[in-house]
């Protein structure tokens, strides 16, 4: 079904599409994006389905990045930016959100790993330290939580008290995604989390991507196609700030609606 | 052009050759048989092994394109669609090898006197097979669908080849081996048209992404 309904005036797009069923997690609509006078982001409008994995692919500099900070409000730390229109996470306008609230609920992974310079036990208990302890659980029980969560219990167990920089590429980007899971994240975004790593590692990032998409609503940014048509179930393609088409994967990596998207995922793009 | 374009029109060309093979491999079946020429019959059977390798080689570059490429879209449907013509041709090879075979058997026999509505059928299917091929080579999308809409046509010849068949041999019980081997070259004719609709679906899947195979096109919309 083509969603979101178009505004006043406005004809439907049948490129940006809602998979049948699904429930929307955010409702994005009208955004646009400045950073000072240049604007990066323009007449946005979609829903991202709840516990489902959504891909964002596009050329370096569409905006795809840009947009997945927008989610969490991570955009407005950079200076001179500034954000029209609306998005709603289960229909709260996230502009009226507490941002520690916000972030909590709509955690990220970027794409360097970016431990902190303390253990891997304190670095996943860092946001519960914060935020509190789930109820009925001590600590250290929640870190080991995660830890399974983010399929790295089995290989760190034995070295907690250890600098989580003794850990290679892979396991610290899993490090940060137990980081994240720790505070119990409705949503996950991640800019290109695999971009530094080797296969071996990126299929074990995408194998977890594929097991917590159960419990939780995961956004990914990829550079890499494939990735996107292995792990995710909807895509959208950005091209210059625009969403050019969002449908469900299978469908836009089999026939897509829009010349632009052919030429970008077959290659023959520019 | 990209390397990968220049390998998906290499394959290209490598079916457009072999499509030229199997329709004139079609071609000549069915005229050995009327015209009871043994040099045509010969030539299909020396162009058997040709049609048989060159399924092969077209097969190892779609697959290693698959492979290598890991296309998408409309790459994707073109293989997939490439794939399957290619295993539509090569049978479609293999059942104008046994008209000729029947052609062969004939050809010393004393001839079917009755009218047998083999040329009018094959005319057809020829003409399934060329449309079908031509819509592959045109990017035509009513080409495929005029092929589809035969189908029904050629199974109509068959069942009247066989009540003409079945007459015949009831009043020349001599003459039952020539009619069953008409009768066979008849289904075979029937099975070369099931393939060039085959080739159709495939070409409507390549140009719009539709399935329309035992009606999967209407199941969709419902």
């Amino acid at each position: 079904m083509a969603y979101p309904p178009p505004a006043e005036g406005k004809k439907p797009d049948a490129a940006i599409r809602f998979p049948a069923g699904a429930v929307a997690k955010f409702q994005i609509s009208d955004l646009d994006f400045y950073y000072g006078p240049k604007k990066v982001l323009m007449d946005i409008s979609l829903a991202i389905p709840e516990k489902t994995i959504t891909a964002l692919i596009g050329p370096s500099g569409c905006g795809k990045s840009t947009f997945l900070r927008t989610l969490n409000r991570m955009s407005e730390t950079v200076r001179h930016t500034r954000m029209e229109g609306q998005i709603l996470l289960d229909g709260t306008d996230i502009k009226t959100m507490d941002l520690v609230t916000l972030r909590r609920q709509v955690g990220m992974v970027f794409q360097k790993p970016n431990p902190f310079p303390k253990t891997i036990f304190d670095n996943v208990a860092y946001g519960l330290r914060v935020n509190g302890v789930p109820r009925g659980m001590t600590l250290a029980e929640a870190v080991e939580k995660s830890l399974h969560r983010a399929a790295l219990w089995d290989e760190v167990k034995d070295s907690l008290r250890k600098s989580a920089y003794a850990l290679s590429g892979g396991q610290q980007q899993r490090l940060c995604i137990a980081r994240a899971l720790a505070v119990n994240p409705q949503v996950l975004l991640l800019d290109e989390p695999c971009s530094a790593l080797d296969p071996i590692a990126t299929a074990k990032i995408e194998d977890l991507l594929l097991t917590l998409k159960d419990v939780c609503t995961i956004v990914i940014v990829t550079h890499n196609m494939q990735q996107a048509a292995r792990v995710s179930t909807v895509t959208g393609f950005f091209l210059l700030g625009r969403l050019i088409e969002f449908n469900e994967t299978r469908i836009l990596f089999k026939t897509p609606a829009r010349k632009e998207t052919e030429d970008y995922i077959t290659g023959r793009f520019g | 052009m990209r390397h990968f374009e220049e390998q998906l029109d290499d394959l290209r060309k490598l079916l457009l050759q072999m499509s030229g093979l199997v329709e004139s491999a079609i071609y000549r079946s069915v005229h050995s048989l009327v015209e009871r020429d043994e040099d045509l019959a010969q030539q299909v059977l020396n162009n058997e092994s040709r049609i048989n390798q060159m399924e092969i080689e077209i097969d190892d570059l779609a697959i290693g394109l698959l492979a290598l490429e890991q296309p998408v879209a409309k790459d994707l449907r073109f293989l997939t669609s490439a794939i399957k013509i290619n295993n539509d041709l090569e049978r479609m090879g293999d059942l104008a090898v046994n008209i000729v075979e029947r052609a062969l058997d004939l050809v010393h026999e004393p001839a079917v006197t009755a009218s047998v509505d083999i040329p009018q059928m094959a005319t057809l299917v020829e003409s399934m097979v060329r449309k079908a091929l031509d819509s592959f080579v045109k990017k035509e999308s009513d080409l495929a669908r005029s092929v589809l809409t035969s189908d029904d046509e050629v199974d109509d010849w068959r069942d009247t080849i066989y009540r003409q068949m079945i007459r015949y041999m009831q009043e020349n019980p001599a003459m039952i081996p020539q009619c069953v081997s008409m009768m066979f070259v008849a289904r075979n004719l029937e099975r070369i048209a099931d393939h060039a609709t085959n080739i159709a679906e495939d070409v409507l899947f390549l140009i719009e992404g539709i399935d329309v195979r035992h009606h999967a096109e209407a199941h969709q919309a419902s």
